[in-house]
Order: C-alpha cells, then sequence, then structure tokens
C-alpha cells in the first residue's frame, strides 16, 4: 500500500517534495506573526483545494458551491462546541456526516436525473445560496447576527479543543495537508482513480467497461465533500466566527477552487502550487500597494481575475503540468 | 443453457415514431463470428446499442448465456461479459493508451499492477506496445479503433461487439486486424461485428446478418448472403461483382 505511493514517482520528485516539506516544518520558525496567518492561509486553500480536486480534477464533477460544505461543517462543529462543549476532535465526525449527507443529496438528485455540467454546477450554487439564507434565520445560531465562538487569551496551546495560538494552528493545517495529499495520491493510484479519470474524459465509454457511473460519481462527492468538512471545522475554530452571507457566500466557493484552476486541475501538488501561488501574491500585491500609499477595497479579487486571465489564456491546464515537465518529475504528481 | 450465447429475438425501438429497429432477431453461436451488415441507417447500430444496454428494446428480448439481459445498464452489460467499440470512438484522450486499457483490465483485477501487465499484454496482441505511453488524443484515428478494441478486450468478454473498426484502415491494416480477430476467436472470444469492409466481413464471417430499414432480409454464410437478390438490390448494388 505505501509502495503504491511512490510507485512510478522519479527520486527528484521525492527530494523536492521532502525539501519543500521541511520548508513548511521550519517555516514558523523563521516568521513573524503576520507572514504565519498568510502560511496558514495557503494550507487552508491548498488543502481545501485538494477536496475540490478530488470532484472536479478526479471525476469531472464541477462543484461551484463547495462553501456549502464549509459552512455546514463549520457551524456543526461550533453549535456543538458552544450549546454543548463537545470539542471539535468529536464535532468534527458528525460535521462530516452532515457534509458528506449534503454532497449525497445533491449528486444523488443530480445524477440520478442525468444532471451534468454547467447544470451540476448551478444546481451546487443553489444549494449553497439557499442554505445561506436558511442559515441568516437559524436562530440556534444566531441568524444572520453571525456565531462566535468565545476568545480568550491562551497562555497553554490546547490542541485537543482547537484553542491557541496561530503555530498551533499551522501544525494541524500541515498534517492534515500531508495526510490529504497522500490519500488522494493513494486514490489516484487505486482502481477508484483510474475509474473517475474514466468518467471524467468519457463516462459512456466508462460506463461500457463496467463502471458504475453513478456509484463512483457518489463516492466522489462523498470524499470531497467530507475533507471538504475539516477545513470548515478548522475555519470555525480558527476565525471564531461565523457568518452566513460570508461563509456560505458563492465568492467564498469561487476562493476556493483558485487555487486549483491557477495550479492544475486534475494534478495533485496543483492546489498546493495554486494556492502558494495566489495567496503569496495576492498578499504581496496587497501589502505594496499599502506600502505606496494606496489602500483600494477589491484590489484582491481584481489580482485574482488578472491571474486567472493568464493562466486561461497562457497556461490553460494551469502551471504545475509545464512546471513538472521542465522540473522533469513526469506526469504523475 | 442454449447453445446461442447471445439470441436477440423480436427487439424493436422507435424514436419519435421513427422506426429505427423493427422486430429483429438474430443469434450468435458460442464460438463463432458473426456480422451485422446494411445500409446506412438501416439500425445496426442502435441493435448493438439495445444488446449493449445503451437503450432498452421497446419490444422484444434478448438473452445471454440463457439469461434475459435487455433492459440492464451498460456496466452490468459488461460484467455479464459483452465488451464493445464505439463506431464513433471514445478514447480517454487525457489518458496514454496504456491506461485507457487498463481502466478495462480493471474490471476482472481489482489490483492496478496486475491490471497494468495485463493491459501491456492486450496492446501487444493488438500490436500497440510502442504507443503505450502516448495520450489518447495523439494517437491516429486507426489506432484510436485498435485502442477501443483493446480496451473492451481488457474487461475479458465472452462476447465481443465491434462497431466498424475497420472503417478508415488501409487494406493491409484491415488484414492484420482481420487476423487478430480470428486469433481472437481461436481463443474462444465470440465475436458480433458491423462492418462496411466487406473484405474483412468475407474473411471473418462464418454468418451474416443483412438489416434494411430496421428489419433483417437476410441471413446465412457470407457467400450465399451476397448472391441474394434481395441484398443485392438494397446494398449491395455495385459491389455484387465479388
Amino acid at each position: 500500500m505505501i509502495s503504491r505511493l511512490v510507485d512510478g514517482v522519479p527520486r527528484r520528485a521525492l527530494i523536492l517534495l521532502g525539501l519543500f516539506l521541511a520548508l513548511l516544518l521550519v517555516a514558523p520558525l523563521l516568521v513573524d506573526g503576520y507572514i504565519l496567518s498568510i502560511l496558514i492561509l495557503v494550507l487552508y486553500f491548498a488543502y481545501t483545494g485538494q477536496a475540490w480536486n478530488v470532484m472536479m480534477g478526479f471525476a469531472g464533477q464541477l462543484s461551484l458551491g463547495h462553501s456549502l460544505y464549509v459552512g455546514v461543517a463549520a457551524y456543526t462543529a461550533a453549535a456543538l462546541y458552544v450549546h454543548f462543549g463537545i470539542g471539535p476532535w468529536a464535532g468534527v465526525w458528525l460535521a462530516i456526516l452532515i457534509s458528506v449527507a449534503c454532497g449525497l443529496f445533491i449528486g444523488f438528485l443530480a445524477f440520478r436525473f442525468g444532471i451534468s455540467g454547467v447544470y451540476f454546477a448551478l444546481l451546487t450554487i443553489a444549494f449553497a445560496e439557499f442554505t445561506r439564507v436558511g442559515f441568516d434565520h437559524f436562530d440556534w445560531v444566531n441568524g444572520s447576527g453571525g456565531f462566535f465562538l468565545p476568545v480568550t487569551q491562551y497562555s497553554v496551546n490546547d490542541p485537543l479543543n482547537l484553542r491557541g495560538a496561530p503555530v498551533m494552528f499551522y501544525y494541524i493545517l500541515l498534517a492534515i495537508t500531508v495526510l490529504a495529499f497522500l490519500f488522494c495520491r493513494w486514490l489516484l493510484t487505486g482502481r477508484i482513480g483510474y475509474y473517475w479519470l474514466a468518467i471524467r474524459e468519457e463516462p459512456e465509454a466508462a460506463q461500457t467497461l463496467g463502471i458504475n457511473v453513478f456509484r463512483y460519481k457518489m463516492i466522489a462527492v462523498a470524499i470531497s465533500a467530507g475533507m471538504t468538512a475539516l477545513s470548515g471545522v478548522f475555519f470555525a475554530f480558527y476565525y471564531n466566527n461565523l457568518f452566513p452571507e460570508q461563509i456560505f457566500s458563492m465568492s467564498r466557493s469561487i476562493e476556493l477552487i483558485l487555487g486549483p484552476i491557477i495550479g492544475g486541475i486534475g494534478s495533485l501538488f496543483g492546489p498546493i502550487l495554486g494556492a502558494v501561488v495566489l495567496t503569496v501574491l495576492a498578499e504581496s500585491v496587497t501589502e505594496i500597494m499599502h506600502a505606496l500609499g494606496y489602500d483600494i477595497p477589491g484590489i484582491k479579487q481584481v489580482f485574482y481575475g488578472l491571474c486567472l486571465l493568464v493562466v486561461i489564456i497562457y497556461l490553460p491546464n494551469g502551471i504545475w503540468p509545464p512546471l513538472r515537465k521542465r522540473l522533469g518529475l513526469g506526469d504523475h504528481s | 443453457m442454449s447453445a446461442h450465447l447471445l439470441t436477440v429475438d423480436g427487439i424493436s425501438k422507435s424514436f419519435r415514431g421513427l422506426r429505427a429497429v423493427s422486430a429483429a432477431s438474430l443469434t450468435v453461436p458460442q464460438g463463432s463470428i458473426v456480422s451485422l451488415i446494411g445500409p446506412n441507417g438501416a439500425g445496426k447500430t442502435t441493435c448493438f446499442n439495445m444488446i449493449a444496454g445503451v437503450f432498452k428494446p421497446d419490444e422484444g428480448s434478448i438473452s445471454f448465456e440463457g439469461r434475459r439481459i435487455d433492459g440492464l445498464r451498460p456496466d452490468l452489460i459488461c460484467h455479464a461479459g459483452i465488451g464493445r467499440t464505439f463506431q464513433i470512438v471514445k478514447p480517454f484522450k487525457e489518458l496514454t493508451a496504456l491506461q485507457n486499457v487498463i481502466v478495462g483490465a480493471l474490471r476482472t483485477e481489482p489490483d492496478v499492477r496486475v491490471a497494468r501487465r495485463k493491459a501491456e499484454a492486450v496492446l501487444d496482441r493488438l500490436g500497440m506496445l510502442d504507443k503505450r505511453d502516448q495520450p489518447a488524443a495523439q494517437l491516429t484515428l486507426p489506432e484510436r479503433k485498435r485502442l477501443e478494441v483493446a480496451r473492451a478486450l481488457a474487461t475479458e468478454p465472452k462476447l465481443l461487439l465491434l462497431d466498424e473498426v475497420m472503417a478508415g484502415l488501409r487494406p493491409t491494416e484491415t488484414d492484420q486486424m482481420v487476423a487478430v480477430f480470428k486469433e481472437l476467436n481461436r481463443q474462444g472470444v465470440t465475436i458480433l461485428l458491423i462492418e462496411h469492409v466487406m473484405r474483412a466481413v468475407m474473411a471473418l464471417s462464418q454468418q451474416v446478418v443483412v438489416l434494411h430499414h430496421g428489419q433483417v432480409i437476410a441471413r446465412g454464410a457470407p457467400e450465399e448472403v451476397v448472391r441474394d437478390p434481395a441484398v443485392l438490390e438494397c446494398y449491395l448494388g455495385e459491389e455484387a461483382e465479388v
């Protein structure tokens, strides 16, 4: 099982990956709080992008409503913690369960009735949108007024309750991201990965080869929604405040998928590279503009737009596929 | 279990009032090669699609190894032991030739590494091993046709449905394909093919079924069928000298 993860991966790729991981491991010792907060954001987008990529990049199902899974999971874990004192590592299971159930419900409706492509994407938007409206009026979690987790100064990190300093969040998120990377690699190199790619490429031919297309699409949605739930829980405990208007908004869904699109849909390292490039560059642009004395609201969004434009025109497969070719890393990362 | 591997009994299919196939019957004996021929629009591919589970027949029944299979989903038909190719090829374009075939091989072999070896063997059998690492999108049309066959074959079918796999091939390539199918047949694979290339039909088939306007108008040994006046009139026309 372990050997399958590294099967056919060039040594150079492993070495580079190891160096990259080592850099991420020591990074918090070298940088200040601000940079650390950006690195957390990078990991957050890398992980969530990876989760989205399972559905779109592997199985070819475009979801533009992944904020639904983030939001539902964030609210579940936060409400369990605030109302019942149930810690995040216990609450996360219910959060995952509910997210997966939402995903399976949408998937069932769509795939049973042959809704695909753009129409499927619209359906995912619709569900995220009306969940947002629902949560606006959901008094148990304070509706549109926002739901808050208690915040105090923590002298000691409490990883079991996800209460503590940013550096603790950083390492937990790093671990999750690494595990997700390995998990996706494991999926992609197995039978299920081949089946997903076949469905992505040519569903009719896939079915002719004995693949139960409906079942494998549903599995993709379930895994993607379940993984995304974890970022929702993390979001809740890291930011300590949840607003339906923000967490369920479509711009959140779009933000999540920019990383994989720019990095390279369907590749394993694409979402990570995309998250690094986008977040670091976007923050730099904001900083530079700030230093120059301009505080332009929305500059980040404009920058995202430009990045997307450039990538789509010049690198339609994302940055990673041509880059890995240049680095001589083969085709399977 | 009947002596016939596949029995198609009186199947019909209409599309918005257009009767594409009308009470067509045919049987494919175990171990044989049967050709389904007919002019364009005769309903050959519709027949295939009903056998392969794409459409459910409006009337009639289809049995495979004595079991009713009409109306089953295509993936279940595949598991029953029927592999098919598409007339308009449908390769997994972003995947390499080998990966394309691995997808098929995974039906019987869940371990990817074993499936890869199996897929290599299938590619080798079709003379495509040198193309293994090429993305399917970069293959030529004849290569893609062969890839279709390789992919279907990798699922280890008992019955192989071939939908115009010779079209667009040069005569020498056709002869190569004919040799491949003869060899496959010798190894026990039963074949039902739709074909326009008479060179291949004559060389391969033990039996020919002629479809015209959705109806079976003749059946029999290839030499008999090409002399059948009804067939000559509707279909072969100028090729009648063959």
